[in-house]
């Protein structure tokens, strides 16, 4: 791996990549079917008197941000694979690492996401590290921002994801920490 | 969660202990986590893929279902009004079918902002036994008063 970072993934850095819009708009089954898979009681998603009283109508759980921009698992006339994070993966590509894990995920709440919003995102890269070596394998940290507006153009939130990108050096131990990505 | 349950700021100090929540995690509650947060990745629901494509020793519960998980157990603590500013985790393991996690929250901090909003700075441990999982810090906004509503907040009078 060579160690200076290729022109084009440094002018990636502070650029907006990636505007989309969710497949789908916002409703409440998945609201339900998250709070259900939690067991979370929260009247503000089960009680629309209680939603209408203390968030002005019900609200999707803030912590579902990401899961809006999930791409569905098949669609018709789908000709390439469609990844969550893109720049994620474009990096695993481009820097020739196989393997990855997110090892901090920050999320912050803005606005509340509400059924029949149409949200947007954007990705953000904000850095890549030198070369590291971890007991993983030899690669780069990256830090990617994802941004989330609702079709008021408001800002209801934004998750910053610090990632890992390597090639293993040995064989895969038993047991590890972090996420694959 | 009683509508009644609400935590107002004046009854919060640091060093507070939030009451743990346990669960007995199965393969069930794996499959619907990720299913639920449209995570389609199969190391969450095909145990052989897990195994000997990941080396792990089994599925295991995804980062966005973690997500829920962590505001489950805050805002079962804070009540309704209680208003996630943001929450930051680090993944240090897995959760896996068999496991009892535990969830046990502390206060670290408490403060007024500017605008008159109440925070509570909880650090929360995700543990497996012995074993801490993930690790969180949360910033969550509750009333600084009992006719007060983080939810009302908008724009520049919500600084999370």
């Amino acid at each position: 791996m060579s160690e200076e970072l290729p022109a084009d993934i440094r002018g990636w850095i502070g650029e907006e990549r990636y505007h989309e819009e969710g497949e789908f708009p916002v409703e409440m089954g998945y609201v339900w079917t998250t709070c259900s898979s939690v067991e979370n009681g929260n009247p503000i998603f089960w009680d629309e008197a209680v939603a209408r009283e203390l968030t002005g109508g019900p609200i999707a759980m803030p912590t579902m941000i990401s899961l809006w921009f999930r791409p569905h698992h098949w669609a018709p006339g789908r000709t390439r694979e469609v990844q969550p994070l893109q720049v994620h993966f474009d990096l695993k590509a481009r820097l020739g690492l196989p393997e990855a894990v997110m090892t901090d995920n920050t999320i912050v709440f803005g606005e509340p996401v509400r059924p029949g919003d149409r949200l947007k995102t954007c990705q953000v890269l904000h850095s890549v590290s030198e070369p590291k070596t971890t007991k993983l394998g030899s690669g780069r940290f990256w830090e990617i921002e994802v941004r989330y507006t609702n079709q008021k153009g408001d800002w209801v939130g934004a998750e910053h994801y610090t990632g890992f990108g390597y090639k293993r050096e040995a064989p895969e131990p038993a047991s590890k920490g972090g996420h694959d990505a | 969660m009683p509508e009644s349950t609400q935590v107002v700021l004046t009854e919060v100090e640091a060093g507070q202990d939030l009451p743990d929540l346990s669960y007995d995690v199965s393969a069930s509650t794996i499959v619907l986590g990720a299913l639920a947060s449209r995570d389609w990745r199969p190391m969450h629901h095909d145990h052989d893929f897990a195994v000997n494509r990941n080396g792990v020793q089994d599925i295991f519960l995804n980062t966005p279902n973690q997500a829920a998980w962590f505001e489950r157990y805050l805002t079962d603590w804070t009540g309704p009004r209680g208003r996630l500013g943001r929450i930051k985790f680090r993944m240090k393991t897995s959760v896996f079918p068999g496991d009892t996690m535990v969830f046990r929250g502390r206060v670290e901090d408490v403060s007024t902002d500017d605008t008159g909003c109440g925070w509570v700075n909880v650090q929360v441990d995700l543990k497996v036994g012995d074993r801490v999982v993930t690790t969180c810090e949360a910033r969550i906004a509750v009333p600084a008063a009992t006719e007060d509503n983080p939810w009302d907040r908008r724009g520049e009078s919500w600084r999370p």
